[in-house]
């Protein structure tokens, strides 16, 4: 089952085009990277399918939804972890995941067992009670990660999830995305190709707004002739393949 | 329950802000103390309590408009307006989510000036009740200056146009330092003209009991807040569209 699909998206802003027809499937349970380098408009798709930009034109379907003629149920089967960190920094970390709950209308005990469960998971326990600003970026994130699972999303998107983390942090990350890999559908932005690479089921190479390719990392190695991926992609972007 | 959720969340971000407590609590009660004692040694009145307490009143809500677009404008900038705009949380949620939570803090900050008012000499009556109830169109003014910079301004500017330009605004075209009638001319008809100085007399008419002056100042500051409030709605949901 498709958990997600693209339909000519296309996002233009005056003389640039963001992201220009893009067309794509995401199954249920897949971990989708969209890589690229900076300006291949990544976040754009991202943001089109979570509703905070509107599409110039196309569509894209998550779970039969459409973003153009129903972004409100869209809104109730997604869940975002933006680029930049996005917690209530004045508010510890176990109110800042009170307040998503509290947001998606869950009652006392459901938000007492989410907050319990997911705190467990990603290991915030003995940091509950800390504020959220006052947090380093790695664990912020992972605050951020949090307040994006405790929707329980069928589709999280993360975008740039690992961006100026340290290698333990990006690590640590990486394991906590693995755990939810199968559990629902991913689709994450990076312009890292080891975390692509590491993550992902398939993945989605995109350059001036266009995709250019899309598959596993062993079909994209294959297509651009060479075992490395971080070569194949260079080689992808600079059109280097035949 | 959303909007209240968002609400809560927005009143701990003012509430725990030290610099908040400090400035809109601590900054006109100071204000008051210092001018009851500076009258207290002069020979003439120029800051007599029952004038001196509803204009510091009113000119305490110009920090509200400050933290209030602070707020908006450090959510705006941070991602965290963009996390909540993919949740079920609607338009009306997040405009009612900032006004509301300022409402109850700018209320509590009335009763307190007055409160050291009335240990400073003022005397107490049922107009008091009355003073706290009027504040509220003023409040609304301020909140909407609030919402309209926090859509406008990013967290720099909202220092700058809130912090310096607004408050002196509110304290020189209020008569709250001194009476206008002293200075005239243009500089009173420009101070008429805006709801400041409409605000500082509706809270003393109603203080001293002139409940037939009151009209023609409410006019002013209802009229204003609700033109304000307007605008800001409609900048802040363009301003949220283009985000």
């Amino acid at each position: 089952m498709n958990a997600i699909e693209i339909v000519s998206l296309t996002k233009k802003y005056k003389d640039v085009t963001a992201v220009d027809n893009l067309s794509l499937t995401v199954k249920s349970g897949e971990l989708f990277a969209l890589l690229g380098v900076n300006g291949a408009g990544k976040t754009t798709t991202i943001k089109m399918l979570s509703g905070l930009t509107k599409a110039t034109s196309g569509d894209a379907l998550l779970h039969g939804n459409s973003i153009v003629s129903d972004i409100a149920s869209v809104k109730s089967l997604i869940a975002v972890s933006p680029q930049e960190t996005a917690v209530a920094p004045a508010l510890t970390v176990k109110e800042n995941l009170e307040l998503i709950c509290r947001i998606h209308g869950f009652s006392r005990d459901v938000t007492d067992k989410k907050i319990s469960e997911l705190c467990s998971l990603l290991g915030l326990d003995i940091l509950g009670k800390k504020k959220a600003g006052k947090l380093s970026g790695g664990w912020q994130r992972r605050l951020s990660i949090a307040m994006a699972l405790i929707s329980e999303p069928k589709i999280l998107f993360l975008d740039e999830p690992t961006l100026g983390l340290d290698v333990i942090a990006r690590s640590e990350l990486w394991d906590i995305i693995r755990e939810l890999k199968g559990k629902i559908t991913i689709v994450l932005t990076t312009h890292y190709m080891e975390e692509a690479e590491a993550l992902s089921d398939r993945i989605a190479i995109m350059k001036d707004g266009k995709m250019i390719i899309c598959g596993t990392v062993n079909q994209i190695k294959e297509a651009a002739g060479t075992d490395k991926f971080e070569d194949a992609f260079v080689r992808i972007v600079k059109g280097e393949t035949k | 329950m959303r909007m209240l959720a968002f609400a809560k969340r927005n009143a701990k971000e003012i509430l725990r802000d030290p610099l908040a407590i400090g400035f809109s609590l601590g900054f006109p009660i100071v204000l008051i103390l210092l001018l009851s004692a500076i009258q207290a040694n002069i020979p003439v009145s120029l800051f007599e309590i029952e004038n001196l307490a509803p204009g510091i009143c009113v000119f305490a809500l110009s920090f509200m408009t400050l933290f209030s677009a602070t707020l908006i404008s450090k959510d705006r900038e941070s991602a965290l307006l963009q996390r909540l705009y993919t949740t079920p949380l609607t338009a009306s949620d997040f405009i009612f989510g900032y006004i509301l939570p300022i409402i109850p803090i700018s209320i509590a900050q009335s009763i307190i000036c007055y409160a050291v008012a009335i240990i400073l000499g003022m005397s107490v009556t049922l107009n008091l009740v009355y003073a706290i109830l009027f504040i509220i169109p003023t409040v609304l003014l301020y909140i909407s200056l609030g919402l309209l910079c926090g859509s406008l301004f990013n967290v720099k500017q909202v220092g700058g146009i809130c912090g310096a330009l607004l408050t002196n605004l509110s304290a020189w075209l209020s008569g709250v330092w001194f009476d206008l009638e002293l200075v005239g001319g243009a500089f009173k008809r420009i101070a008429y003209a805006l709801p400041f100085v409409h605000a500082v007399e509706l809270e003393r008419s109603v203080l001293q009991g002139c409940f037939d002056e009151i009209f023609s100042h409410l006019i002013w500051v209802l009229a204003y807040a609700l033109v304000l409030i307007v605008v800001a709605i409609f900048i802040f949901l363009s301003q949220m569209k283009k985000q």
